[in-house]
């Protein structure tokens, strides 16, 4: 049994995210070592939790960001008066530093993911936005002409002809978004939202912690952008036949 | 004092943060000493003015000289690239942390720190503004005598302004963002009112988010106008 004064000072370290098992973090914390792979091997299963709040910040966010921007574009490509201020609007919820954007909230909506979800999204909504108005731009005119006379409605041009096309850009802002977002996603436990940043903050002078969540974080964002980057590839087969 | 603590703080308001802003307040934890004011706040905004310029121009140090030849040879795309893609993807709350725990606090090590998310959306996106310059009018200028210097400095930079622009203010954002949680770090930033609810009141950290939020607009719209001063009039009619 570990001496109780210990435990409580390791328990002040580490915070609640230590709260157990506290008295084994001691001798890693110790020995000054950049990374203890004991300490690692008998504590990654705390991870789990953070993890998987961390991947639903993230799709829930994107998803909700995905939704909005999609649409504003389609409504900006048909009004194109709408472009410069919808550019202008969420150019500026992108400038605005997601931690801020958690704190400019809390009045409103409070502690808790829905504040941390409502910042994250608002920041994906340029990119995706951006992405989506620009590759409908690029469709080119004679396809939709060749489209309007083969017969096709103004929405099946739009569903069937120039959405398709624009997939390489949307899916790129996709992408960008999306490996943004999961970054960002670690400050979101400064709003109360959980995610990897817990236990960052919970032991933010304990390397071998800030080095498995940092890693996860790195790693979910590269599964994420790899995983958006095979959609891509199956979802515009013509892309394929390009560059074969 | 337990009445004390399980009173629940009061809700922040705009009409307080405001306030804050303007006027000392008292805190419950500093013993009298009262806190807020425009003097503290101009104080932290100037400091986290300050830390996000100095890491922005060891940014741009690092990556100009860099992505420049890189993009006058047109060799390293995939580097460039990559580097952008990998840059997207570092935590900032963990670089901070891991920097602080693992090297060390203070001034110099949170520059670098932040540096590290200020380079890659500027080297990829000069690289690419570069290496997106129409050969011919390369050629052109090869033609008419010009060096490989005064190419890059007359023809290719001012071709590449927009591009060039949109990795130094994609930078910038990622910098004054993560200025915010340099107390983390052992550095005074406006983190402090955000980070510090127990001596700042809810007050104070809506004034230092409000703060902070300014502060990215109004280096956005700098950058903006400095972009504007700096593309060629040829350009600019282009785009018209």
């Amino acid at each position: 049994m570990a001496d109780p004064s210990l435990v409580a000072a390791v328990g002040e370290v580490g915070g609640d995210f230590f709260k157990e098992r506290t008295s084994e973090t001691l001798p890693c914390q110790a020995t000054d070592a950049l990374f203890c792979w004991d300490w690692a091997k008998d504590n990654l299963d705390r991870y789990g939790t953070p993890t998987v709040q961390h991947v639903e910040l993230v799709v829930i966010s994107v998803v909700l960001g995905f939704a909005i921007a999609f649409g504003l574009a389609l409504l900006a490509h048909r009004r194109r008066w709408l472009q410069p201020p919808l550019l202008a609007a969420t150019g500026a919820l992108y400038t605005i530093p997601s931690i801020a954007f958690f704190f400019l909230l809390l009045p409103i909506t409070g502690r808790g993911r829905d504040t941390a979800i409502i910042a994250l999204s608002a920041y994906t909504l340029q990119i995706i936005y951006r992405n989506t108005v620009i590759g409908l731009a690029n469709v080119p005119r004679s396809v939709k002409e060749a489209a309007r006379g083969m017969g096709l409605t103004e929405r099946q041009v739009l569903w069937k002809v120039e959405v398709p096309l624009a997939r390489p850009e949307i899916f790129a802002g996709l992408q960008i978004a999306t490996v943004s977002t999961v970054a960002i996603a670690t400050l979101a436990v400064f709003a109360g939202g959980g995610g990897l940043g817990a236990p960052i903050k919970a032991g933010i002078d304990f390397k071998t912690n800030i080095i498995i969540a940092g890693g996860i974080a790195i790693l979910m964002a590269i599964a994420f952008g790899l995983a958006l980057l095979a959609a891509q590839r199956l979802w515009t087969p013509w892309k394929r036949a390009e560059t074969a | 004092m337990i009445g004390a603590l399980l009173t629940s703080p009061p809700l922040a308001s705009i009409g307080g943060a405001l306030e804050f802003i303007f006027t000392p307040q008292d805190s419950s934890v500093t013993g009298g000493k009262q806190v807020g004011g425009f003097d503290q706040v101009v104080e932290l905004t100037l400091s986290q003015l300050e830390l996000t310029l100095l890491a922005l121009g060891l940014s741009l140090l690092v990556a100009l000289p860099i992505s420049l030849y890189l993009g006058h040879r047109g060799t390293g795309e995939l580097f460039a690239v990559v580097l952008g893609n990998v840059g997207r993807a570092i935590p900032e709350l963990a670089l901070i942390a891991f920097m602080a725990a693992a090297i060390g606090v203070g001034v110099l090590n949170l520059t670098i720190a932040l540096a590290v998310l200020g380079i890659p959306p500027i080297l990829a996106n000069t690289f690419v503004g570069i290496h997106q310059v129409d050969r011919a009018t390369v050629d052109a200028a090869r033609g008419m005598g010009m060096t490989e210097f005064e190419i890059l400095r007359k023809v290719e930079i001012p071709l590449a302004i927009p591009t060039l622009f949109a990795g130094l203010r994609g930078a910038t954002i990622a910098i004054v963002a993560t200025a915010t949680i340099a107390p983390l770090a052992g550095v005074e930033s406006l983190g402090d009112f955000i980070l510090g609810e127990n001596v700042y009141g809810s007050n104070g950290v809506l004034a230092g988010a409000i703060v902070v939020a300014l502060l990215a607009l109004a280096l956005e719209f700098a950058f903006a106008a400095l972009q504007r001063l700096l593309t060629s009039p040829g350009l600019k009619l282009r785009s018209a």
